[in-house]
């Protein structure tokens, strides 16, 4: 017998369920509880970089949208940069920025917005750059282990072509999946996007 | 919080020692799926209409999923920890006062220092704090359901809370929740990002859990159940639980030699 490795496992998920904003944003449960709260708005005053809101739904099999869903995301800021120790690209740091938020879905539309900058393109260990992206995450009552997806900008698209993710993906068709839309409305800028868990545009989710 | 995390000697651990080399910031390990419920569990109806269909696309780590938000005590509240003061209006929750407690580690063993840990359940009779929930119980006055800590240095996390009752909902016409507590931690890095939920050891609901049952590893699902822990366990006041959670394990960087475009 060779020498036992003894790794743990790691422990196993399980649904959100539908009442996740008792934990994660008590204010949409109908109570306030925290002295501090976790929100949909990335942005303080002195963020830099162009101000957008993401604006979007998840879609069931039916093509109706989820109105108990929760997402997360993140993502680097206006530089390039996340805010972790680990990034040790050449951007400039913004303590004030984490880069992360949550936000439920509507109760009655199912849509899930953010309030946040547009990140600058990455450059990873290898040298390589990376299209500029935000990180999903997403859990809700049916979904038994979190799903990981991306987000691209439309307007980036020579850098979406060279993207070294967005090639990953073997049917051209799919990439698409994975693109938000800009467009304005009162002169602010919004991208719009759409997850769909299953169909013929299945969002391509991603084992990370 | 104390700060001396008690000895991991919990033989559900299936571990001997642990392995820690030195902390690198490379990938996480390949998560084992197999220890995990399929998306598409059709015991859990919710899940057939929520669930992929294609495969998932294999991502080797980027810095985009090495990294993840960070969090410190300044996010936090004095109370946070303690459910059975944080909404405390005219008196204390009705229920079995319980601590709950343990560590949160990575696949090596490791302690996962200062990451968030955010939990949220049920009151004593099995009603949440939610406007959705309609269910017959009542609503607690004094207790609003949810909390959150950071670990300490060694991965170690508690929090003070009454125990969660059962409740129905609708998967089959007499389906029932067994007791539990909602887990979200975070980790060191997004793709380390995890939700579960925490049982108590004992519960006859739990082997005919729809939504527990989805697990297919027998021991992966023991895992999810917190024994008693009577040592824990503060004499006339509380009883205790003890729950470790581990996180996906981290590669190491010795060598860089990675050069772009391989």
């Amino acid at each position: 017998m060779p020498q036992p490795l003894n790794y743990l496992k790691e422990t196993a998920s399980q649904t959100a369920g539908p009442y996740v904003h008792i934990g994660l944003i008590p204010a949409m449960a109908g109570f306030d509880i925290f002295e501090k709260n976790f929100s949909n708005v990335l942005v303080t005053p002195n963020t830099e970089g162009e101000r957008i809101t993401l604006e979007g739904k998840v879609l069931d099999g039916t093509g109706t949208p989820l109105r108990d869903v929760l997402l997360e995301i993140w993502q680097a800021n206006a530089a390039g940069r996340y805010n972790h120790p680990a990034d040790r690209s050449a951007g400039a740091l913004e303590q004030e920025f984490r880069g992360w938020g949550r936000a439920g879905s509507d109760f009655e539309s199912g849509l899930v917005t953010f309030e946040t900058i547009k990140p600058g393109a990455i450059t990873d260990r290898a040298g390589r750059t990376c299209a500029p992206h935000i990180n999903v995450w997403i859990v809700a009552r049916g979904i038994n282990i979190g799903l990981n997806t991306r987000l691209y900008f439309s307007d980036e698209e020579a850098a979406n072509a060279a993207d070294p993710v967005l090639n990953l993906i073997e049917q051209p068709s799919r990439r698409g999946t994975l693109i938000a839309k800009r467009g304005e409305r009162a002169g602010k800028v919004v991208y719009a996007f759409t997850i769909n868990l299953q169909g013929p545009e299945e969002t391509v989710f991603f084992d990370v | 919080m104390n700060a001396q995390a008690p000895a991991l000697r919990d033989p559900r651990l299936n571990r001997p020692e642990p392995l820690t080399p030195p902390l690198g910031d490379g990938g996480f390990f390949q998560r084992d799926r197999s220890i995990h419920p399929p998306a598409h569990a059709p015991g859990y109806k919710s899940s057939v209409l929520r669930s992929p269909r294609q495969a998932l696309l294999s991502l080797e780590n980027s810095i985009s999923e090495i990294t993840g938000p960070v969090f410190g005590h300044n996010d936090l509240g004095p109370l946070d920890n303690d459910l059975i003061r944080n909404y405390a209006k005219d008196g204390d929750p009705i229920g079995e006062r319980i601590v709950v407690h343990g560590r949160v580690v990575d696949e090596t063993g490791r302690g996962v220092p200062n990451t968030l840990v955010e939990f949220w359940q049920a009151n004593a009779g099995g009603r949440y704090r939610h406007k959705k929930d309609t269910y017959l119980a009542p609503i607690d006055p004094n207790f609003g359901g949810c909390g959150r800590a950071l670990t300490d240095d060694t991965g170690y996390y508690n929090f003070r809370t009454v125990k969660p009752g059962p409740y129905p909902w609708r998967n089959y016409v007499n389906s029932w929740r067994p007791a539990h507590i909602h887990f979200s931690v975070f980790g060191s890095g997004f793709a380390q990002r995890l939700i579960t939920q925490m049982y108590f050891e004992g519960d006859p609901l739990i082997p005919i859990c729809p939504i527990l049952t989805t697990i297919p590893d027998k021991d992966a699902l023991d895992r999810l159940v917190a024994p008693l822990d009577l040592n824990a366990s503060t004499p006339f006041d509380s009883l205790a639980y003890r729950f470790d959670i581990v996180l996906r394990g981290q590669r190491s960087t010795y060598f860089e030699n990675r050069t772009a475009g391989n």
